[in-house]
């Protein structure tokens, strides 16, 4: 377990080669771009292709957005397409699903997800329901995006992740992103998506830089919504993540692969519909299971995970019961020490794998 | 089962009148096209002054209210008796004695505006345009019905009608909502925001005044105060039962709900206050349901037969219109 004494939690860093444009090569060079910025640039680009849309929420447009995500877009596209609200998330909320239902794509922005809990019941009843309870009449074209989860340190009232109680919702599209790539390609699927759509951003993943890769600059790049991506390839165990314990994942595999044992990291992306298909081919080869989530475990992502497994082909292939790795059951704490302890640690991923017995070799 | 629904509508369709007491009102109708008809003046909050107190009523608008009225009417009542069949579950919120409300406003309005309401949606659905047969073969779980049978009595849909909202109170921000998208486009187009007596409690609709005063939103809220949020009357709801000075900052007038022609000049006069671009209004409607809140409240625990009666031979709006001529 020397291995695993030696780890240190690292921000994740991606490197890649080229970092600088070079100008007379035919292809052009792998951009290094944050999560923020690229979300921002997908609502650019959208906000440029069609007039419909618009962004509205709190601080989103003179203060360029709490987080800075719409930095840029004020100043750009002004007041009637930038709109900051009042604190009034009910209101906006229901104001923005209106605004859908009579023709326009509005982006709602909550500051986080904590606050949409507020107007939960505009997002489920009044926008996630309508399509069906219309029979096909009426359409509700609507993105609510915003940080979801653990941040640092603001405690129990500001860390809630909500991809279980979204995803629990037919008639609600639910996605993840982890990576710049995936912030981009999925935010503008979900503003060309005719359904509403809940895009579960991660504050602690704004500031990380990501390869861009020449596909994802096109201003039509899109990421299909219920599609999953195998980050990396593995043999002996697969390990399901969505949002920022994606990179955690891929940390540990590199750990782990010292150790001979080859993980298959998938980056779920989209929370709802569920890729399973992907999960149930990866489960097939390796025989082993794990999931990792920041929210709680009970009835939360892991657990949908392994109930649908079980349901399926897969099921007949595992050797071990699946693992989940998720957050600790209990209201956010404040002190690093319990704080860094409820999130998934690691150790705890790379503990989850080396116990399940694997082939070596 | 086919035949007894289609029994069912054309029964609703070809009604017997209620006779009703006789009352007296200033009229100048010969045998001529129209008419012309002094009105109930709207008290008014923050406004310097208010619909006319006179108009002219044409001997085709006239029959037309009075067919759509009627035609609510029994449809309403047939839901009731459908509902004791058990054809209908569920949720039933019937909207008899509330027929002046939804017809003087559609004739206050054109087609190319914008209505969304609560659950007691079923005289609203007709008048924005859905037809008897599909609402009723909605109410019954019908594929036939305007929502092929999925929504059900409170989700009702038609063009520039946004349902038939079973949450009470969250038609509040969708209507500012729709308002806000007739701005954006600049369509010169309105929405009618309505909403009871009780969903003006909540905290919701507040919010939609603010903003919807903030950025100048072209969105007419209507209370429709028929006196009793389910049993609860105003004066146990509301610490102001003056609903129409409720939006603060935003102007409004108290209208007689059960006279059609106070209903329509209220209603012409608000849309006309917010195409000019002066931002939302607020318009109380007075009006009464015969009904409980809903099929399964006889609507007698909380209030008295006599009261019900007194409304039904004082004010019925049916009655109010059939005796300007």
């Amino acid at each position: 377990m020397a291995v695993v004494a030696v780890l240190v939690r690292k921000p994740l860093e991606q490197v890649s080669g080229l970092l600088r444009r070079r100008f007379h090569r035919t292809a052009p060079a792998a951009l290094q771009v944050t999560v923020r910025e690229a979300i921002n640039q997908g609502m650019d680009e959208e906000l440029e292709r069609d007039e419909k849309v618009f962004l509205l929420g709190e601080e989103v447009a003179q203060y360029d957005g709490a987080y800075k995500v719409s930095r840029g877009l004020w100043k750009k596209y002004g007041d009637k397409r930038i709109i900051d609200t009042p604190i009034s998330e009910m209101g906006f909320a229901g104001i923005a699903v209106g605004a859908a239902m009579a023709g326009l794509r509005p982006i709602c922005e909550f500051m986080t997800f904590n606050f949409s809990m507020q107007a939960i019941d505009q997002v489920i009843n009044s926008a996630a329901k309508t399509y069906y309870m219309s029979g096909g009449l009426q359409s509700v074209p609507i993105v609510f995006r915003g940080p979801n989860g653990a941040s640092a340190g603001v405690a129990a009232q500001h860390s809630q992740c909500f991809a279980a109680w979204y995803g629990h919702c037919p008639g609600l599209k639910v996605v993840s992103p982890w990576s710049s790539e995936d912030a981009k390609g999925l935010i503008k699927s979900a503003i060309r998506d005719n359904n509403p759509v809940v895009v579960l951003e991660n504050e602690l993943m704004y500031g990380v830089p990501f390869e861009l890769p020449s596909e994802a600059q096109s201003k039509d790049f899109l990421i299909p919504i219920g599609k999953a991506k195998i980050e990396r390839q593995g043999t002996h165990v697969t390990i399901v993540a969505h949002s920022r314990p994606v990179g955690h994942c891929l940390e540990a595999a590199t750990v782990l692969s010292k150790e001979g044992i080859e993980c298959e990291v998938i980056n779920l992306r989209t929370i709802r519909p569920m890729d399973i298909e992907t999960i149930e081919g990866s489960v097939m080869k390796t025989n082993h299971l794990v999931t990792v989530e920041g929210g709680w475990p009970q009835f939360g992502v892991g657990a949908e995970i392994c109930a649908r497994i079980m349901e399926g082909p897969a099921f007949n292939f595992l050797d071990a019961p699946a693992v989940r790795v998720t957050g600790a059951d209990v209201p956010m704490p404040y002190a690093k020490i319990l704080e860094d302890n409820s999130v998934p640690q690691l150790v705890e991923i790379i503990d989850s794998d080396m116990l399940l017995p694997t082939k070596r070799g | 089962m086919k035949k007894m629904l289609t029994a069912a509508v054309s029964r609703v369709l070809s009604g017997v009148t209620q006779k009703p007491a006789s009352r007296v009102l200033v009229a100048s109708c010969k045998y001529s096209n129209n008419a012309t008809f002094e009105i109930k003046k709207c008290d008014l909050y923050r406004l310097e002054e208010g619909p006319p107190v006179t108009t002219v009523l044409t001997r085709e608008d006239g029959l037309k209210y009075y067919k759509m009225m009627q035609t609510i009417r029994r449809m309403e009542l047939k839901a009731d008796q459908l509902y004791k069949q058990k054809f209908i579950r569920g949720f039933c919120h019937l909207c008899d004695g509330q027929e002046a409300c939804c017809v003087g406003l559609e004739a206050g309005i054109n087609p190319t505006d914008h209505v969304i309401t609560s659950y007691r949606a079923h005289g609203l659905s007709y008048t924005r345009g859905l037809t008897v047969r599909s609402i009723l073969a909605e109410l019954t779980g019908r594929r036939a019905g305007c929502a092929k049978g999925k929504g059900g009595s409170m989700h009702m849909y038609a063009k520039n009608f946004y349902g038939g909202n079973g949450i009470v109170g969250a038609q509040g921000p969708l209507g500012a909502g729709v308002a806000l998208a007739c701005k954006y486009k600049g369509n010169n187009e309105v929405c009618l925001t309505l909403y009871g007596d009780g969903a003006a409690n909540q905290g919701q609709i507040s919010e939609a005044y603010n903003m919807a005063a903030l950025w100048n939103l072209p969105c007419i809220f209507i209370c429709e105060n028929n006196r009793y949020g389910m049993g609860t009357s105003v004066d146990r709801a509301a610490a102001s039962t003056d609903y129409y000075k409720r939006g603060n900052f935003i102007p409004g007038l108290r209208v007689d709900g059960m006279d059609i022609l106070c209903v329509r000049e209220a209603t012409k006069f608000a849309a006309d206050y917010c195409r000019s671009g002066k931002g939302p209004i607020l318009m109380e409607l007075l009006t009464y349901r015969y009904h409980g809140h809903s099929m399964s409240d006889p609507g007698i625990s909380y209030r008295t037969r006599e009261e019900i009666q007194s409304v039904r031979s004082k004010s019925d709006p049916i009655m109010l219109l059939k005796d300007k001529w």
